[in-house]
């Protein structure tokens, strides 16, 4: 792979005695979709703190765009441009749906004054478009924190969104969702792919989801990177059905 | 918030403000100090209610506020110095015209204030460092410890304190002199909060009260606001200061540093009125000091027993505060909007049809 946005090479990190990652290789190409799998607690949340600078890496090296990340504080991630999304889902809960996406916008590109801009205007119509694009443009007035856990979930991806990162890493998006509402998730994360052309790095259990979504796997086990390849590759690959995916 | 409520409000408050000192003279200097309570809860509430880090120490900068004014001041127009002045314990009364004392006073002020923004930028990047209630005892610290230094400064008077320079003018005239600046001061922090909560700002910091760490995670510098609304904060507390320093004439650390009266009742006055709303500490404030002035007059000796009770009935039953509970009760009125549909069911359907 040539055009990696996200580069992570060698990379271990261990809590005690407990070796959360050992030694993994990971490349994420340019405007990709690139799934993560493997069993709980093989590592994945771990490996996505890693990258988003969650935690100080014990050796190895993370880089984005080129430049050497694994130093680097998450505000200042996040203002290169590379966001994540919280397994747990974070939204502000005591503020309405429109103020939670107003003030997620990039802050990439952040002077002083635009600490004292106002809220009208031109970020409130993308708050509400990008609201709309999410399904929950009728809910925009409503308090965060009362919308339901679907909801919430939908409302963080738009606040992503929101942000115009250039890579977004997704924990586990359709975890706790119905199924009616994962198949309009799947289609607004590839809209959202396509064209708006953000990179996009998958943490999910739900192999219909992934094995659609991604177009190159990487699997996790017991903090191991145990294989990676196309989707199809992976369904296929022995040591994968033995770790995580089972038998028939 | 609705201009409908606002309006009648800022009517009551000009009425209150203006009328206030003309009909009852006598309660000039008590209403002045009403206009201190609603600046120091206001600007609390900057931080402690719109960014939910609770501070009991901005009385820190009201107290070195007071101290830097009597510097400049007496510094400015008395060729001895602060030191000769301060050491002679007030048996030295320096005859200032009283174009000196005002341009001194007015230098004062600002200094005062110019000074606890700086401490407070200085400060800002550890203290920050702290969170929750850390950072509420930290701050703490923060006031005990600069009272405590105070004292060992011979060159401001050390434990007994300054004498202010002598007003020039009656009684009434200072009076009325004073409560103006008070009443002007708590204008300007109002309009200035009001702002910059109505811009980007205001989220922001709602987001940092709300979850910090996602703010932090969606690349928000959650410093710079903090330090922010710190340094609003200690700006304000340091003018106030030097305002009260010399409404009261003398400064020592009892004066300068209140810690267990004005430290506490501004965070009191905030979490009754309902910490993180434009009116809650401003109503809580007035409230707060009707009755505690009430009480130091009516029911001397039991006058901390009644504040007690206050504080526990707000904090058992009504922690949200008076416009908190408002705001539950006329959500409509505050632009609230409250779903009565079913939420689930409603937006799948709204998303299986689209």
């Amino acid at each position: 792979m040539t055009n990696a946005i996200i580069t992570v090479n060698n990379v271990s990190k261990s809590f005690g005695g407990v070796n959360a990652n050992v030694d993994i290789d990971m490349q994420v190409e340019s405007g990709s979709i690139t799934g993560i799998i493997g069993p709980n607690g093989c590592g994945k949340t771990t490996l996505f703190n890693s990258i988003v600078g969650y935690h100080p890496i014990d050796n190895g090296s993370i880089k984005f765009e080129g430049q050497e990340i694994s130093k680097l504080r998450v505000g200042e991630i996040a203002r290169l441009g590379m966001l994540r999304t919280f397994q747990q889902t974070r939204i502000y809960p005591k503020m309405d749906c429109v103020d939670n996406m107003q003030i997620s916008i990039s802050h990439r590109l952040d002077s002083k004054s635009s600490i004292f801009a106002s809220r009208r205007g031109e970020i409130r119509d993308r708050a509400e478009h990008l609201l709309e694009f999410v399904g929950l443009y009728s809910k925009r007035n409503l308090i965060s924190g009362d919308l339901s856990f679907g909801q919430q979930k939908l409302l963080e991806l738009a606040m992503a969104l929101m942000n115009e990162p250039k890579a977004l890493l997704l924990d586990e998006p359709t975890a706790g969702i119905n199924p009616t509402l994962i198949n309009g998730l799947i289609d607004r994360l590839r809209r959202a792919n396509e064209d708006l052309g953000i990179t996009l790095c998958v943490i999910e259990h739900n192999m219909r989801v992934i094995m659609n979504l991604a177009s190159h796997i990487y699997c996790l086990s017991n903090g191991y990177m145990l294989a990676n390849g196309k989707p199809t590759d992976l369904q296929n690959d022995q040591r994968v059905i033995d770790a995580y995916l089972g038998g028939h | 918030m609705t201009t409908n409520i606002n309006l009648p409000i800022y009517a009551t408050l000009a009425v209150i403000g203006i009328l206030g000192p003309i009909f009852f003279p006598a309660y000039t200097l008590s209403i002045a100090f009403l206009w201190v309570m609603v600046i120091m809860a206001s600007t609390w509430d900057a931080l402690g209610g719109q960014m939910g880090y609770n501070s009991l120490g901005n009385i820190t900068f009201f107290g070195i506020g007071m101290y830097v004014s009597a510097i400049v001041q007496v510094s400015f127009f008395y060729e001895g110095g602060v030191g000769e002045y301060t050491s002679a314990m007030g048996s030295i009364k320096p005859e200032f015209t009283d174009a000196e004392y005002f341009i001194g006073l007015f230098l004062g002020i600002l200094a005062a204030g110019i000074v606890g923004l700086v401490i407070s930028i200085l400060f800002s990047s550890f203290m920050f460092g702290l969170r929750g209630p850390y950072f509420a005892i930290g701050s703490l610290g923060l006031a005990i410890a600069a009272a405590e230094i105070t004292i060992t400064i011979d060159y401001v008077g050390g434990p007994s304190g300054i004498l202010m320079p002598l007003f020039p003018g009656d009684i009434e005239f200072r009076s009325t002199f004073f409560y103006s600046i008070c009443f002007l001061l708590a204008i300007a922090s109002h309009i200035l909060l009001r702002w910059l909560f109505s811009t980007q700002f205001g989220l922001a910091a709602n987001a940092i009260r709300d979850d910090e760490d996602k703010a932090e995670a969606m690349g928000i510098q959650t410093l710079s606001y903090k330090r922010i609304s710190w340094g609003i904060a200690a700006f304000f507390m340091g003018c106030t200061g030097a305002v009260v320093g010399n409404m009261i004439g003398f400064i020592d650390k009892e004066v300068a540093y209140p810690i267990p009266t004005f430290g506490i009742f501004m965070v009191a006055a905030a979490l009754l009125g309902g910490k993180g709303t434009l009116w809650g500490p401003v109503l809580g404030a007035i409230i707060f000091h009707i009755i505690k002035d009430a009480a130091w007059t009516l029911l001397l000796g039991f006058q901390w027993i009644v504040l007690g009770i206050i504080l526990i009935v707000n904090i058992v039953y009504f922690q949200q505060g008076i416009m908190g509970w408002l705001q539950v009760k006329f959500p409509e009125r505050f632009g609230i909007v409250i779903d009565t549909s079913t939420t689930l069911v409603d937006s799948q359907r709204g998303d299986d049809a689209r």
